[in-house]
């Protein structure tokens, strides 16, 4: 392998450690045991095959989803913090289309939840993708407000419209069995981690490989040139990285509600909007490295739920040991970015 | 006095405490967004504030609780100053996760703190203080004038800011740094240091903020309590184009907005309560649309 693509996988695993290392402090300190409590989430995560497919791989799959969703728009340099919002749009359009296509044919089923909810997250983006290409509003203010209407909306659909038929708990009823993604046997990993790999591997093709990856990578780096070299239409690239960055969020919601719910609820997804970012971010973009990162999230918030079970660790402590990872990866960037600058320096003596 | 006096105090009362959380964290998230830098782990700061201020108010009081959540609010802000300033990381994807780790960690704090239910604490508050004369005022007196000690500390503020970024060298400096570094350090500032005071400063107020949220609002801790509040403080200084007074009048709006939710529920409207959740995020949003074209950020902000 190259030296260039060797780097990033050096940082991640070195953020990687950084993050565990401040979560083992942070146990040690608050009087935990931190050997049983990483035990603890290493056997959570892959203690066993069970473990593995049903924990850990069940909730790479939302992660990788919305990684890629918010590495699209990243990459054009708009930064989409509204993934946890568009992924509760697209979840509960899921859940409408679903009870609604009972007798249809599975596969058309599947297609018609998944297309509904990708055009929902597209919807739930686009006030922000206005307000930004009309008013200057900045995406980040607007995508991240949208997050806490999101979640009114589900809380409102829950107790109201789209209420179980018994209105006894705030939670909808089952999808049709015909909307529900096949599972691997013996487990609840369901198929949708076929379209994850598969979508990682498009996405991956388009950035490296078409015009349209290019005039993203080029508006993200700076907007200003590449409108000044008078080929790319920017707002147009940034509006569309947007728009598909909300399609792939509101399709990790309907891949959710056919794969794992069957049924919508409040708190549906723990943060998978927010931890997408360090999933991305870690991968630095990379869509095929976002498949890595995710899994290895997955891996950290399937192991936080058994280091509460067994070393009685609240869960949410490993949300530090992801912030740990972002700020290292960040640090480990702009350290690169030095040394790059010296080497130049180094070999242009001017 | 009539039901309608009565029914405008206590509006007029509760916009005024609901604003006084979001006045404290939009001004300090002003002064560092003057000097250039946008913190968005103001979120993480108030949150730590308000744990701290939930757990020094358990031990000793109302005051040592405000005090630790100054202190709590300028130690998350001094994590983002050291990787955002120090390190020149990226500011909003720092800020990001400064707010994500501190979610994390007053989470894990709390549940090992006080169990894992995570009861309600009874804690001891800040009490109103009635401002001898003026509370005799009809409306305005029992609503603004019968507050606790922290409303009329977040007031103060407003003169305070003003008079230090528009009359002070200091001031200057900042705004300087604010517009452009390289400009202000030519003639003279010391840009870096600027930045990272404006920052703590900002933290140092966030932290109150959350403070006021414990001490003087709910009277306990509650994971994830301050609910966006810290992005709405964000969108409040946009709103209020960068500026004290502005600051004052869109924290208002935002106290206005969701103090509705109480009146219309005390009218026993068949209207779904998320509809009052959501009304001041539709607010900002629509405002954000309306002033940004007019207002002006400052140049050199988060670069």
């Amino acid at each position: 392998m190259s030296r260039q693509s060797v780097t990033p996988v050096i940082t991640a695993l070195a953020a990687l450690g950084a993050g565990i290392g401040v979560l083992a402090i942070g146990l040690a300190a608050s009087g935990y045991d931190p050997i049983l409590g990483l035990g603890a989430l290493g056997r959570g995560a892959f203690g066993s095959w069970y473990n593995f497919t049903s924990a850990t791989l069940v909730r790479a799959v939302p992660l990788i989803l919305l990684g890629l969703g918010v590495a699209l728009a990243f990459r054009a340099g708009a930064l989409n913090v509204g993934a946890e919002g568009q992924f509760y749009a697209g979840a509960i359009v899921a859940t409408w289309v679903g009870i609604h296509v009972a007798g249809w044919p599975s596969a058309l089923a599947i297609g018609a939840v998944w297309g509904a909810a990708a055009v929902a997250g597209v919807l739930w983006i686009a006030l922000p993708v206005l307000l930004k290409v009309r008013f200057g509003v900045l995406e980040v203010i607007s995508t991240l407000l949208l997050n806490f209407v999101a979640e009114a909306a589900v809380s409102y659909a829950v107790t109201g419209p789209l209420q179980e038929a018994k209105r006894i708990y705030p939670q909808s009823d089952p999808i049709a069995a015909a909307a529900r993604l096949p599972l691997l046997p013996g487990s609840r990993l369901h198929g949708g981690i076929l379209l994850t790999v598969l979508l990682a591997a498009a996405l991956w093709f388009l950035f490296t490989r078409t015009r349209w990856g290019f005039r993203l990578k080029a508006v993200g780096l700076g907007p200003e040139a590449a409108r000044v070299s008078g080929r790319i239409p920017v707002k147009r690239v940034i509006a569309g990285a947007l728009l598909w960055s909300g399609a792939l969020a509101g399709l990790g919601g309907g891949v959710e509600i056919s794969g794992v719910t069957y049924t919508l609820f409040q708190n549906l997804s723990p943060g998978y909007g927010f931890t997408a970012i360090a999933v991305a971010l870690l991968a630095r973009l990379h869509p095929l490295g976002i498949v890595a990162t995710g899994i290895l999230f997955g891996a950290i918030e399937a192991g936080a739920q058994g280091m509460q079970r067994e070393a009685g660790v609240p869960a949410v402590a490993v949300q530090v040991a992801e912030a740990t990872i972002i700020l290292a990866v960040l640090l480990a960037e702009v350290l690169a970015r030095r040394s790059a600058a010296r080497t130049v320096r180094a070999e242009d003596p001017a | 006095m009539t039901g309608e006096v009565v029914a405008l105090t206590g509006f007029v009362a509760a916009a005024i405490r609901i604003s006084t959380p979001l006045l404290l964290a939009a001004t300090g998230e002003m002064l560092n967004e003057r000097a250039g830098v946008i913190n968005l782990g103001v979120e993480g700061a108030m949150l730590a504030g308000a744990l701290a201020s939930a757990m020094g108010a358990a031990a000793g009081g109302p005051w040592a609780g405000a005090l630790l959540a100054v202190a709590a609010g300028v130690l998350v802000a001094g994590v983002f100053a050291a990787v955002a300033i120090g390190a020149r990381a990226d500011q909003i994807i720092s800020g990001t996760a400064i707010t994500l780790g501190s979610v994390g960690l007053t989470g894990a704090i709390y549940r090992t703190a006080f169990g894992p239910g995570g009861p309600g604490l009874s804690l001891p508050t800040f009490s109103a203080v009635p401002i001898p004369g003026l509370f005799e005022v009809p409306v305005l007196g029992p609503s603004l004038f019968n507050q606790p000690a922290l409303t009329y500390l977040a007031w103060l503020l407003v003169p305070m800011a003003w008079w230090f970024l528009f009359r002070s060298w200091w001031g200057l400096a900042l705004r300087a740094t604010g517009e452009s570094k390289d400009a202000a350090r030519a003639s003279g500032v010391p840009v870096r240091r600027v930045q990272v005071l404006a920052t703590l400063t900002g933290g140092a107020l966030s932290g109150l903020a959350g403070a006021t949220l414990v001490l003087a609002q709910v009277g306990t801790f509650a994971e994830k309590m301050t609910a966006g509040r810290g992005f709405i403080a964000i969108a409040i200084v946009v709103l209020g184009r960068w500026h004290p007074a502005g600051i004052l009048l869109a924290a208002l709006l935002f106290g206005a907005a969701n103090a509705l939710q109480f009146a219309f529920q005390a009218m026993r409207l068949s209207v779904p309560y998320q509809l009052f959740l959501v009304l001041p995020y539709g607010l900002t949003l629509l405002a954000l649309a309306g002033a940004v074209g007019k207002a002006k950020a400052p140049a050199g902000l988060g670069k």
